[in-house]
């Protein structure tokens, strides 16, 4: 790990100005459970780390209509068990629980697990090309191991997968970033944070550097009490998905009639995937098995799987499927 | 760029330690290296097997993947901190009853981390494989301790004793 300079700001202009002072490597540092990672493989080689976890964003607080602001340092263990985010957003706390492990959810923030790197094996490899690591180096992805990468919205640079559970269950939320920056605040609304690789590959989000997510606000969604998340992995616990879905789903009184529908898939694109066509596929449809198998076939019909995992398209549908069932039934 | 040092000051096992360190060093290493405490292991370095699980204010954490000195004023106890003299802890007792290690390098992890988990689970947080996220309370039947403790990896397969020695302790 080479030698780096350590600074604890007091607050988020404080933590804006001090990084603004280094160099372009200069980086936050949360939880530090990918960062740290990433610094120890040569990957990410800081000169200046930020330490922003003492700044007072560590707080869970209601807003109207519902929703919730979820502080950036908020770690993701209290962030599961807080008992608003169990209530009112399912899909949250069991997207949360179903990532890592329970000292690292104790050690990861909120903002930090947004910002997770891909852990695509080239990309974690510096004796390997990665375009993201190493801009236009190649990426032998494409040609080697990606049996658990994209099979939507990839590129001919990138099919790196975005690894956080927790994202999938905001960007089917509808989650707003708050964003403090050298200009000033904004709100970034999930899944527009993260991009598709395109032909830059080496940026994960529209942030630019120096901008500081200072709490993520998901909006009142009063059906959302009906939501869940579902993770399909190589192994029992303590694996990235293969795919992933959190749905949410408003089904009329009658139990008839599909009013309204959120749905996301992770394990599969660059960004958490807002599946959006089958959502609107959804709406107004009776909620049978034949509509939430339009449904997912609406969205998978822009799959473009490659060698090693068409699997992971028939693995998305059947999920999506069952999960909607689940919902429907519940 | 040259190293850098910076003075650190937190409690480890209830005593005071002040030193100045490398930023680079991990709270793994300060423990190891810089204490002599070796009962906290490096096992991968990355957080994927547990062996370095120690408490942070009474939370467990991958001491490996912990910068030292983001760590300022934290309250650390390793497996060296847990037994009260020659007066085991409980779910050590149970460790040994139990048969829950064979080689025995994962164990200090497993301890501090099923001192955790019993600690979440007696707050009420769920789990991944908890059926009513709205509960209260929680019943650590195996396939939860299972999940709880999944973040701890042995080489040996223990894990029917470790499942056994810490379903022991959430049933007192």
């Amino acid at each position: 790990m080479r030698p780096f300079a350590y600074e604890a700001a007091a607050d988020a202009d404080g933590a804006v100005a001090a990084l603004a002072r280094g160099t372009a490597a200069a980086r936050y540092l949360g939880g530090g459970t990918n960062l740290v990672d990433l610094m120890r493989l040569g990957v990410e080689q800081p000169e200046l780390l930020v330490d922003v976890t003492r700044l007072a964003h560590g707080a869970i607080e209601p807003l109207d209509g519902g929703g919730l602001r979820i502080g950036a340092e908020v770690r993701n263990s209290d962030c599961a068990a807080d008992r608003a985010v169990r209530e009112r957003f399912p899909v949250l706390a069991q997207a949360l629980l179903a990532g890592a492990s329970g000292q690292l959810r104790n050690l990861a923030t909120t903002a930090g697990n947004l910002l997770q790197r891909t852990r695509c094996a080239y990309f974690q490899d510096v004796s390997k090309p990665c375009n993201k690591r190493a801009v236009g180096s190649g990426c032998p992805a494409i040609e080697g191991d990606h049996r658990n990468l994209a099979i939507l919205g990839h590129s001919e640079a990138c099919v790196a997968t975005h690894p956080s559970d927790m994202a999938v269950a905001l960007a089917a939320l509808g989650a707003r970033v708050v964003v403090r920056g050298p200009g000033g605040e904004r709100t970034i609304a999930m899944p527009g944070l993260h991009r598709l690789p395109g032909d830059e590959p080496e940026r994960d989000t529209v942030l630019e550097h120096g901008d500081l997510i200072t709490a993520v606000e998901v909006p009142g969604l009063p059906w959302a009490t009906r939501s869940r998340y579902r993770k399909v992995r190589d192994r029992a616990s303590f694996a990235f998905a293969v795919v992933s879905v959190a749905a949410a789903l408003d089904v009329d009184e009658a139990g008839g009639t599909v009013r309204d529908a959120r749905l996301a898939l992770g394990g599969v694109a660059h960004v958490p995937w807002r599946a959006l066509a089958a959502e609107d596929a959804l709406r107004g449809a009776p909620a049978t098995r034949e509509s939430f198998e339009a449904a997912a076939e609406a969205e998978l019909a822009a799959a473009e799987p490659l060698r090693d995992n068409a699997f992971k398209v028939s693995l998305a549908h059947n999920l999506i499927v069952r999960t909607l069932l689940e919902l429907a039934g519940a | 760029m040259q190293p850098v040092m910076t003075e650190i000051a937190l409690t480890v096992n209830g005593r005071e330690a002040r030193l100045a360190v490398d930023t680079r060093t991990s709270l793994l290493d300060l423990l190891r290296e810089h204490l002599d405490l070796a009962g906290a292991k490096k096992g991968c370095d990355h957080g994927q097997c547990g062996s370095c699980t120690v408490l942070v204010d009474g939370r467990r954490a991958n001491a490996c993947l912990a910068l030292a000195v983001a760590h300022q004023g934290a309250e650390i106890t390793t497996v060296e901190g847990l037994a009260g003299g020659e007066e085991l802890h409980p779910l050590q007792q149970s460790f040994v009853d139990h048969d829950a290690f064979q080689c025995g390098y994962c164990t200090p992890g497993q301890l501090c981390s099923g001192v955790a988990a019993l600690a979440e689970a007696r707050a009420g947080w769920p789990s991944a494989v908890t059926a009513d996220l709205a509960a209260d309370a929680v019943a650590l039947d195996a396939a939860e301790i299972r999940e709880r403790m999944s973040g701890n990896i042995c080489r040996c397969g223990a894990y029917p004793g470790i499942v056994a020695a810490v379903a022991e302790q959430a049933a007192r």
